[in-house]
């Protein structure tokens, strides 16, 4: 298991806990967490709704792909943080992870 | 005046098998899709991508599962209004609807079904305090008649092909084209990138890098817009319309102003024949909600078998309905 924390929109903190061994992406754990995740495409990083910010722990997380980049480039608010949640593995890399809601919300 | 018996709204794959499901028991139907072609997501945003979980074909691209679900459905003569949005729903004395369109095509039909998938595609907005203010008043998100910006000074806003195609053409229509992008890179084509820093280097278009929007003024029409750079200096550029393109973004649009239980985004409906709250309206697909609900093609389907069932009362009121396999007697016999 791999603990994290996840910043709401409304910037309410909370740690979340997540089975690092079932291929899980971040945005089916925040989706099953009941975050309002629009996550429209399914995770195919198509639709980037699945915008997040990584606070902290952005090191472990591996550089973004040309797809996830293109993706990202096209919303009109984006950071040098920026990923898509569809995009990053649950991995113990997550560990100490902190993510901040910038999707559109469900 | 368009009518039908069952007015769909979306063209996706389980509106298109809506039609076949309403064919096998005598009901027409007339089919409206915001985008230009019919398939919704799978033609929109993933045509080549591989789906492997529809009863019969162990994979299938997306788009030629589309071409196959129009193929079906070609006995039955549908018809269609292809790119344009439903924008109001008038009910009539005899309880059936007249839907009207962005177009101002009207439908009238017994029953309506909204197989909407995850809505309408809408632009993506910046955050700009008064955006609204400005819509329609020199802010626009697409370019329909782009001898709208002829002579005028057009900044453009984006790092995509949207933003490089139009910034390319306009520079021969406009009086002065700006194009802002954040980073100093574009992601779009590399020959409509090339193009686009030709254009700058000759001094045809303003290319502003590195630079976000972050300001809009003017007097009841857009005069200008402000934007910053990494250093966090302002250069405010004079304009007369501001076309930001930041991609689209799937929303409910008009369908949540009918009346309809609505959570997260989604229709609530009731299980037994896939109704919604309002008479003779009913919802299929990704774009309906209940328990244990599953966004999948083949459950959609399904969804459209028992609403057809269920709405051939309103369409034929007077009938009892005799279930048929199509086994029997083939599709061309009902």
């Amino acid at each position: 298991m791999v603990t994290f924390e996840v910043e709401d929109h409304d910037g309410n903190r909370q740690s979340i806990e997540a089975p690092d061994d079932m291929g899980l992406s971040l945005m089916e754990v925040l989706k099953a967490s009941e975050y309002p995740v629009l996550a429209t495409c399914g995770g195919m990083a198509l639709c980037a709704t699945c915008h997040v910010e990584v606070l902290e722990g952005k090191d472990g997380l591996g550089e973004a792909t040309d797809v996830e980049l293109d993706q990202l480039e096209a919303l009109p608010e984006m950071f040098d943080t920026s990923r898509l949640a569809c995009q990053i593995r649950i991995s113990e890399e997550l560990e100490g992870a902190v993510f901040k809601l910038r999707g559109e919300e469900n | 005046m368009i009518t039908t018996d069952i007015c769909i709204i979306g063209a996706g794959p389980v509106g298109l098998f809506t039609v076949f499901e309403a064919g096998l028991l005598k009901m027409r139907c007339h089919l409206i899709d915001a985008l230009p072609q019919v398939g919704g997501q799978l033609s929109e945003i993933y045509p080549q991508k591989p789906i492997y979980d529809i009863p019969g074909y162990p994979e299938v691209k997306a788009q030629d599962l589309v071409d196959n679900l129009m193929k079906q459905i070609e006995p039955f003569n549908p018809t269609f209004s292809l790119g344009e949005r439903v924008d109001h729903l008038t009910k009539q004395d005899d309880g059936s609807y007249v839907v009207t369109t962005s177009d101002k095509t009207k439908v009238h039909a017994q029953v309506i079904v909204i197989a909407g998938g995850l809505g309408c595609f809408e632009p993506r907005k910046p955050v700009l305090e008064n955006l609204e203010n400005f819509e329609g008043k020199g802010i626009t998100y697409m370019v329909k008649d782009p001898e709208q910006f002829r002579g005028k000074k057009v900044i453009l806003a984006g790092g995509g092909d949207s933003a490089l195609d139009w910034t390319i053409f306009l520079s021969d229509v406009a009086e002065k084209v700006t194009l802002v992008h954040r980073n100093e890179t574009f992601r779009g084509a590399p020959d409509s990138a090339a193009k686009v820093f030709d254009l700058a280097n000759n001094g045809k278009i303003d290319l502003i890098l590195s630079s976000n929007l972050t300001k809009i003024s003017g007097n009841g029409h857009l005069q200008s817009v402000t934007m910053k750079n990494k250093a966090k200096e302002e250069l405010v550029v004079d304009t007369d319309y501001l076309i930001p393109l930041f991609g689209l973004s799937p929303k409910l649009g008009p369908i949540a102003d009918w009346g309809l239980n609505i959570d997260k985004n989604a229709i609530e409906v009731d299980t037994t024949d896939y109704s919604t709250n309002v008479e003779r309206i009913y919802a299929v697909g990704d774009i309906n909600t209940y328990e244990n609900k599953l966004k999948l093609i083949l459950c959609g389907f399904h969804e459209a078998a028992l609403m057809c069932h269920s709405a051939f009362k309103y369409v034929y009121p007077d009938q009892k309905l005799s279930f048929k396999y199509t086994t029997v007697n083939g599709v061309n016999s009902f």
